[in-house]
């Protein structure tokens, strides 16, 4: 089965059980991507299908093939971090890390999903415009849980890449 | 997991083809499939993806709208046509599951989901729905997630989904096709309930596959929405759940209404003893509760999940007043 990962085409022979996340992690050996619950509830092993956050633990690896995926080892640019990186470390967005990965691919495509105008389940006006607001926020991320208590850096890292508040949809585009 | 063979279907005849083999399951997302396969709950022989077949939302020549059944859970509630004239239908989505779930869930995935009875996903449990004829561990045992109406000795367990609550109040229709052809069926009668025979979930016979789901034109004078009650703010399930639409005219008379109950029952529960008793009556709480109290007098609690009556019977009230409140 053929794969792009991080931009890299990857050709591996695949067992049909597989999920997306065991090929990531055991058989391409990118194992910043985790498993946290391995069935959907907690968002740790969330990565990027063409754009678009998944739950690689709840996906057969065939489901994906010829897709472009992307983990969290493909978000910098060489030595320089993802700005989204970088403020995760200014916050103090973790302590033990382990969510980390997850959260940090979510809240790229969660941007992405927002300047397309996707609504959320706390959207005043479903016809209207959404903004990056605190409740928006929350909300738009809630598929990704922090066992350690996080959530402030989490939510201040996310919301300075990101804006907040007045921030315009397409300001707030990664 | 034990073995299996895997097909991608380009279209409707191709999928009918590969799902008439022994054995064979369609495959959506897998969010709700590959975790009951991991679990060794469920163990189809070969799995046909139809996540290519009927994948767009199009305009029905009556002027409603016909949804295909590979459409994700997240581009359907996106849809600017749905969220302008079924929001009911893009807030239920949106309140289920997560984002990431939601990019991964299709339509038709979401109608034949499982129920999240804990004794269902724990194979050292009794029950009847995972294997007919060995009990049902949930009725004595911890129930507060399950059914408090039309429920059997058999099985207590309750359909999990947000979307099918809102598509069964809007009257909507799932089309079938089969090997005999296709059919349509109502999504208020698509669920069964569990009866003597729970493992028997649906209407839809072997081999059949769902192609999609058609909505009526949204009614002029129709307001809408769905609210859920659940144990925290997000990403869990309903403890009950309730999308509503209701016209009210002018003077305050009740002409059109729809309600459908979530986290109830072993199927979305259409609300229809509310609705006559609304139907013609002055918009107001005491009509609400009344209704909903003449929905509610059949509910049978188990040992943990009274409150859902009380819970059930609040959400009516409330989301009415609401809506007949915005309409006035
Ligand atoms: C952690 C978690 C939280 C969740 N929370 C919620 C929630 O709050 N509210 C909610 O509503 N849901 C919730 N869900 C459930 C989720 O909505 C379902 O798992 C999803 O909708 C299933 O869609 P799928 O395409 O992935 O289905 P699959 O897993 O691919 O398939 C499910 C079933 O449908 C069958 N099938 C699929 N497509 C067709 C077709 N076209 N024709 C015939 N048969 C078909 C499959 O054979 C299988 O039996 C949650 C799930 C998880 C994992
Ligand atoms: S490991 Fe995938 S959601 Fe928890
Ligand atoms: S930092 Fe430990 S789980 Fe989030």
């Amino acid at each position: 089965m053929r794969f792009t990962v991080n931009g890299r085409s990857i050709d591996e022979e695949v067992d049909l059980r597989i999920s997306l996340l065991d090929l990531l992690r055991d058989q391409v050996g990118l194992t910043g991507t985790k498993k946290g619950c391995n069935q959907g509830a907690c968002g740790a092993c969330t990565v990027l299908v063409d754009g678009e956050r998944i739950n690689a633990c709840l996906a057969l690896a065939v489901q994906y093939q010829d897709r472009s995926i992307v983990t969290v080892e493909g978000l910098a640019d060489g030595d320089t971090l993802h700005p989204l990186q970088k403020a995760f470390i200014a916050h103090d967005g973790f302590q033990c890390g382990y969510c980390t990965p997850g959260q940090i691919c979510s809240a790229i495509a969660m941007a992405d999903e927002l300047s397309r105008g996707m609504p959320s389940a706390v959207t005043p006006d479903l016809t209207g415009i959404a903004i990056l607001s605190h409740d928006e926020l929350r909300e738009r991320m809630s598929g990704n849980l922090c066992r350690c208590g996080a959530h402030n850096g989490i939510v201040a890292a996310i919301a300075e890449t990101f804006g907040t508040g007045a921030a315009a949809p397409e300001e707030v585009a990664a | 997991m034990t073995p299996f063979t895997y097909a991608r279907a380009t279209d409707t005849a191709v999928a009918l083809r590969e799902g008439a083999e022994a054995g064979a399951y369609y495959l959506g997302g897998g969010t709700n499939l590959v975790d009951l396969m991991r679990e060794g709950i469920e163990q189809p022989a070969r799995l046909v993806d139809v996540t290519d077949v009927s994948t767009s939302i199009s305009d029905t020549a009556e002027g409603g709208l016909l949804i295909g059944a590979g459409v994700r859970n997240a581009a359907l509630a996106a849809d600017m046509r749905v969220r302008t004239h079924y929001p009911m239908l893009s807030r239920a989505l949106l309140s289920g599951a997560s984002p990431q779930i939601r990019n991964m869930a299709t339509v038709g995935g979401n109608i034949l989901q499982r129920t999240r009875c804990t004794y269902f996903y724990d194979a050292a449990a009794a029950c009847n729905k995972r294997v007919p004829g060995s009990g049902c561990d949930a009725r004595e045992g911890f129930n507060r997630i399950h059914a408090i109406l039309g429920a059997s000795p058999a099985c207590v367990a309750t359909h999990p989904s947000d979307m099918c609550v809102a598509l069964s109040a809007l009257d909507a229709t799932v089309h079938v096709a089969g090997p005999a052809g296709e059919r349509r069926v109502a999504m208020a009668d698509f669920h069964r309930l569990p009866g003597d025979t729970p493992d028997r979930e649906t209407e839809l016979a072997e081999g059949e596959l769902i192609t999609g789901v058609e909505l009526p034109p949204a009614g002029p004078g129709m307001r809408s929405t769905y609210r859920k009650a659940r144990d925290r703010a997000s990403y869990a399930f309903a403890l009950v759940s309730l999308a509503a639409r209701i016209d009210v005219a002018e003077d305050g008379t009740i002409r059109d209404v729809a309600l459908a109950l979530g986290g109830v029952a072993h199927r979305p529960w259409r609300a229809t003893l509310a609705e006559a008793h609304l139907r013609g009556q002055h918009a107001g709480e005491n009509a609400f509760r009344a209704a909903a109290q003449a929905e509610l007098a059949a509910a049978v609690p188990l040992r943990d999940n009274g409150f859902k009556i009380a819970l059930a019977e609040r959400l009516i009230v409330a989301v009415l007043t609401d809506l007949a409140g915005e309409q006035a």
